[in-house]
């Protein structure tokens, strides 16, 4: 395969001399890139297959007794699909996602190849560390891990490997962007590489929380070495982390959405600067605003989650501004193709595309994902769904649609891209895409309603509860058949993506990563480049938001309560 | 909002902001004023209030000679206001039945005596996390008669499909006439 030098960015003329990107360097980031996502699709297959036995669970259909030399309860499976899909399969893709789009967007070599080599292999490491528990139902405590569940020790130290390799792999981008930002004084960074870098950089701040959590508390505590441990401590520890997870999760598909969708529908980025600016206001607020989970928490005063409350609204402005300036760079694109009318022009974006397809219908979905959210966000809004059904149809729609929908469809360039090999099939790869995107409306539909209107429990066998009434029995079954056309959906992502890599016909010309083009091509303003005020703010903000009440929970601290296994064995 | 983003161009000097991005990003920020006024208005004006720092509890002091969740159950303070003592444990709640006359208002404390668990009270704005070493109360009004289904919604661990956390549930009976509580 030919390697094609990146279409000139409009600032490159200003830039000096730099190291040329041969195609050794090429090679090592493909091959980086390629093991990330084969792990992270592995990973999700295993995730996608107990989903379905979840949703059969809840149309009294339980087959984990028939499993049980293997997996022996619901909670079991449900532990694995969680760690899975919204850890393992996430971590992983961004990994290598951003390793190819970060290296292509610099145009510049990995400044030391060795290091991401180094993360991979720590997080391979971490990842079957974690896996061993897992598996042997020694680790049944969910993929939030409150204590005083407690799992076996090489669950917590496999996901504190998984997370330490996530950093290392950030630390080859930085890197690589000190030595490019060297090269090049004076020059912009590149949106796409400045905005897979803001969200590496958001991922280490926050996984700080989850960091102290782990090696401080769970882990010396499942391994004998302190008696007992604080759950309210611990748990505001996690949800330091637990949003900002999510915008780990979802940024990459704002990446994909802002700097690389418009050119895949003939469009132009409708405002670049606005983009940049996006991406530091997440930042700045994605941090500061973990009590919003924990609004029906006693221990925390009123005043701090309420504040939290203020920040999550100052976090969703992104979010709509989003909505906003992504559309209309599409728009700019259906126009181009010849569209018309005030809503008509819909109709001639590149539907015919898998790759578009995926992402926009992914961006439907997260609408009523962000509407939801902002009624989550609302303090006492959220008493009537904490814990209800309601929060997984949420995030169905945000981890499960916005972001993994999106990440089906990068894989669809993608991985004919790191094979060489051309899609196996566009008429399966559009039909996977429309399938999912069904199946997790209806899915989501009955969990948001059974929550709301039933107050159905999450993380519960809904199959067999005393308290169900016959009223539930319509919602449950539109999940189910929403979780049948998922099912469908994930055979025929598996069909595309095993097709392509095995039996797929050798490309007949080269592709490229998308890049889209500003519509002005006037330089964002230098503040949009500028490191230090933002992140001087964010941990400005986090200190705020998050040092009095932790100070107080690290001083009143009493770790008093011993682990608990209760799970079937 | 007829002029043009002139609020845009004085706070970001050199950022061009398109004149229907900045009515959107205007409207946005509108919006979410609306939001938090109207979540002011829900925590004041109806009283509608989330969890906050009430007690803590250790481990030893919960089944203690003297502690209200020894002898846990109804009780109460005045022709009807009440307060019920609540505990949870795997996997069930003591007492797991409760009877009040319509029109009272009961003021609910909860702790854990092993691992997390939830307390929702169906068609009530009572939602809380119950952790060990916290005590978590709300106060219901209850308006209506009716039985309302008190369910942990935070999974706690199960022993088989029959019995665990999918099974951990009380009710409270809200009755025409007062009766004493179980």
């Amino acid at each position: 395969m030919t390697v094609q030098t990146m279409p000139a960015l409009p600032m490159a003329a200003a830039a000096k001399p730099k190291p040329l990107l041969t195609k050794a360097d090429l090679s090592i980031v493909d091959r980086l890139t390629g093991w990330n996502l084969g792990i992270a699709i592995g990973a999700l297959t295993i995730g996608l297959a107990l989903g379905v036995l979840q949703g059969l669970e809840h149309a009294g259909i339980d087959l984990y007794p028939s499993l049980t030399p293997v997996l022996k309860s619901y909670y079991q499976g449900l532990t694995i699909h969680g760690v899975l899909n919204a850890l393992i399969w996430t971590t992983f893709f961004i990994c290598g996602f951003f390793t190819f789009s970060i290296v292509r967007s610099l145009n510049r070599p990995l400044r030391y190849p060795w290091i991401n080599v180094l993360a991979l292999v720590i997080m391979s490491v971490g990842l079957l560390m974690a896996a061993f528990p897992l598996l042997t139902n020694m680790a049944t405590v969910l993929y939030t891990f409150y204590p005083p569940l407690q799992a076996h020790w090489t669950f917590y130290l496999g996901l504190t490997l998984v997370i330490v390799g996530s950093w290392t792999v950030g630390y080859g981008f930085y890197f690589t962007y000190w030595a490019w930002r060297k090269e090049n004084p004076g020059v912009r960074t590149p949106f796409i590489a400045l905005a897979s870098l803001i969200t590496m950089v958001l991922w280490q701040i926050c996984t700080l929380g989850v960091a102290v959590e782990i090696l401080g508390f769970l882990l010396p505590w499942s391994l004998g070495w302190i008696a007992g441990t604080d759950p309210l401590l611990d748990r505001s520890l996690f949800w330091f982390f637990g949003h900002p997870l999510v915008y780990f999760w979802l940024l990459p598909a704002y990446v994909s959405w802002y700097g690389m969708l418009p050119a895949q529908t003939n469009g132009k980025m409708f405002s670049e600067p606005l983009a940049r600016l996006v991406f530091w206001l997440f930042l700045l607020f994605s941090t500061p605003v973990g009590f919003h989970h924990q609004y029906t928490d006693p221990g925390i005063p009123q005043g701090w989650k309420f504040l939290h409350m203020i920040l999550t609204y100052g976090v969703g402005f992104p979010s709509l501004i989003t909505a906003f300036t992504v559309v209309a760079s599409l728009e700019v694109g259906a126009r181009a193709r010849g569209g018309k009318g005030w809503l008509r022009w819909i109709t001639k974006l590149n539907w015919g595309d898998p790759s578009y397809a995926a992402q926009n219908l992914a961006m439907i979905l997260f609408i009523f994902g962000g509407i939801g959210g902002l009624s989550n966000a609302s303090y006492s809004v959220n008493l009537a769904i904490h814990n209800t059904t309601w929060i997984p149809g949420h995030f169905h729609l945000t981890v499960g649609s916005a972001t993994t929908l999106t990440f089906f469809g990068i894989s669809y360039w993608l991985i004919p891209k790191l094979s060489g090999k051309r899609l196996f099939s566009k008429g399966l790869a559009l039909a996977q895409a429309w399938t999912w995107f069904f199946g997790m409306l209806l899915f989501s539909n009955g969990y948001h309603v059974l929550g709301l209107e039933y107050g159905a429990p999450r993380r519960t066998m809904l199959g067999v509860v005393p308290y169900a009434t016959p009223a539930w029995t319509p919602f449950l079954m539109e999940t189910v058949v929403g979780v049948g056309l998922l099912f469908l959906s994930a055979t025929l992502f598996f069909a595309v993506t095993f097709g392509t890599v095995l039996l797929g016909r050798k490309l007949t010309e080269p592709i490229e990563m998308p890049v889209a083009e500003p519509l002005d091509p006037k330089p964002s303003p230098a503040w949009l480049d500028t490191w230090a005020p933002w992140l001087y703010g964010s941990l400005a903000l986090i200190i705020l938001s998050y040092g009095p009440m932790f100070f107080q929970l690290f001083y009143n601290m009493q770790l008093l309560w011993p682990g608990k296994q209760v799970w079937p064995r | 909002m007829s002029e043009p983003i002139a609020v845009e161009e004085s706070n970001l000097p050199d950022l061009h902001v398109d004149w229907y991005e900045a009515t959107w990003m205007r409207l946005s920020v509108i919006m979410m004023v609306i939001f938090l006024l109207a979540v002011i208005a829900a925590s004041t004006a109806f009283g509608i209030q989330v969890p906050g720092a009430f007690r803590r509890i250790k481990p030893d002091e919960v089944m203690a000679k003297g502690s209200p969740f020894a002898d846990p159950g109804l009780r109460e303070l005045a022709p009807g206001k009440y307060e019920a003592y609540i505990r949870a444990a795997t996997w069930s709640f003591t007492p797991n039945e409760i009877h009040v006359p319509v029109g009272s208002t009961v003021t609910f404390y909860v702790t854990s005596l092993d691992v997390q668990h939830g307390f929702k009270i169906m068609d009530t704005n009572i939602n809380m996390m119950i952790l060990p070493g916290q005590i978590s109360t709300l106060t219901a009004h209850f308006d209506k008669p009716g039985t309302y289904n008190l369910i942990c919604h935070e999974y706690c661990g199960a022993a088989s499909p029959t019995y665990g956390h999918q099974t951990m549930y009380g009710q409270i009976f809200v009755e025409e006439k007062p009766k004493a509580s179980s």
